[in-house]
């Protein structure tokens, strides 16, 4: 079972459930930290890095004597990876999506791929825990693809628990998109009824079932409880607000270390997502 | 010689757009028979990203000498470089003022970005 755990709004406690759930498993689980722009899961967990290997994004070059500034490229691009002007086609390797139409469409044959460095990938064992963490290197702007290379390096078999980034936007559907069950973390705020309802819109046009998990839930009002009674969103989980379990994740230790009575919960949630998914797979094994 | 001016409408009285790389259009600007052409940035100011850069090909591929605008960025900045299109920044007022700071050498030629790019 692939669960992915996002949100709409950052700082909702994505890593908390996330961890919390990989450890409360109680079987060997797959955490796939991909929040790239920042991970983190890694500081709460003991381990040994026992691969790292770096990822590369292919990137257009050109080869001016080649080159014909006939414009194609420039004309296919559509993020002004590469433009042409009068003297010739000029790469932006930053703004390139490496999706190799230009490479593909040059009649001169004056495009090739290189090997752009964007970020680096590393595994960790952390006792019935694997890593996987990716980490996009400074002044790198596309997640997306490191996102993808930390899925396709740390799926497989039995639990994988997949730490999203926070919004909804393409890194986000790159971390949710074909997981079997979503977990929307939130807190009970106006801010975290805003993007929750952004990130139900996104879940549901992944079309990945998913429930909500309210974090710090005292600490609010009613708000978002009402809107998952609403829209028939089944509410997983509940985080109480305690200065207790806010130390322990400032000093990086996972909330069921903290607050081991919680444990069972975290258990249950993990049943609850099975089922969840379940409706799921049977509709697709119908068909339809 | 022929110029390009970011600006509002394509018209001498219309006021000069600040942005180079979303500019609302440009217009070429014959600065001795002063005729004037639009040129729409439809391209770039649609564009997801890269605006700066598209923006600059197009500017590049009218064929003029010189850019006229408010602020440029350093991917925009690399791109007309490359062109061989000259940058002045600071420009005010409507197309015609532009015009005039410039042949009156009262415009600054920019020789880097004179604003941070996007991250994105």
């Amino acid at each position: 079972m692939i669960v992915a755990i996002a949100s709409g709004k950052g700082g909702t406690g994505k890593t908390t459930v996330a961890l919390s759930l990989a450890l409360a498993a109680g079987r060997p689980v797959r955490l796939l930290d991909c929040d790239v722009e920042e991970p983190n899961c890694h500081l709460f967990l003991d381990g040994e890095v026992v691969a790292r290997e770096e990822v590369f994004l292919p990137t257009p070059a050109v080869d001016a004597g080649a080159c014909t500034a006939c414009g194609l490229c420039g004309e296919i691009c559509e993020f002004g990876g590469i433009i042409v002007l009068p003297t010739g086609a000029y790469v932006f390797p930053t703004l390139c999506h490496a999706c190799g139409a230009c490479v593909q469409l040059c009649p001169a044959g004056a495009l090739r791929e290189v090997p752009r460095r964007i970020g680096e990938l590393t595994e960790m064992r952390a006792g019935s825990i694997t890593l996987f963490t990716g980490r996009l290197d400074v002044g790198q702007t596309l997640a997306p693809p490191l996102v993808r290379a930390v899925r396709a390096r740390g799926e497989g078999n039995g639990l994988v628990i997949i730490d999203a980034p926070p919004g909804t936007s393409c890194p986000v559907v790159a971390a949710v998109h074909g997981a079997d069950v979503a977990v929307l973390v939130t807190e009970p705020t106006p801010f975290g009824l805003h993007d929750l309802e952004l990130a139900v819109e996104a879940v549901r046009r992944l079309q990945v079932p998913f429930g909500v998990v309210i974090n710090r839930a005292g600490a609010g009002d009613a708000r978002v409880a009402d809107f998952c009674a609403r829209e028939g969103i089944s509410v997983l989980l509940e985080i109480p607000q305690e200065r207790r379990i806010a130390e322990a994740y400032a000093r990086g230790l996972p909330v069921v270390t903290a607050a081991p009575e919680l444990r069972p919960a975290f258990c249950s949630l993990l049943d609850g997502l099975d089922r969840l998914r379940t409706p799921a797979v049977a509709r697709a094994h119908m068909g339809s | 010689m022929k110029v390009v001016i970011t600006a509002q409408r394509a018209a001498w009285d219309a006021p000069v757009d600040a942005r180079f790389g979303r500019a609302r259009t440009f217009v070429l600007v014959d600065t001795e028979s002063r005729e004037l052409q639009e040129i729409p940035n439809s391209q770039a100011l649609d564009a997801t990203q890269g605006a700066g850069v598209q923006a600059a090909a197009l500017v590049c591929r009218t064929g003029a000498e010189a850019i006229v605008t408010g602020h440029c960025g350093p991917k925009a900045f690399a791109a007309l470089a490359a062109g061989g299109v000259k940058v002045f920044t600071g420009a005010e007022g409507t197309v015609a003022d532009a015009v005039t700071s410039l042949v009156a050498g009262q415009l600054h030629q920019a020789d880097a970005a004179d604003v941070a790019g996007h991250w994105v």
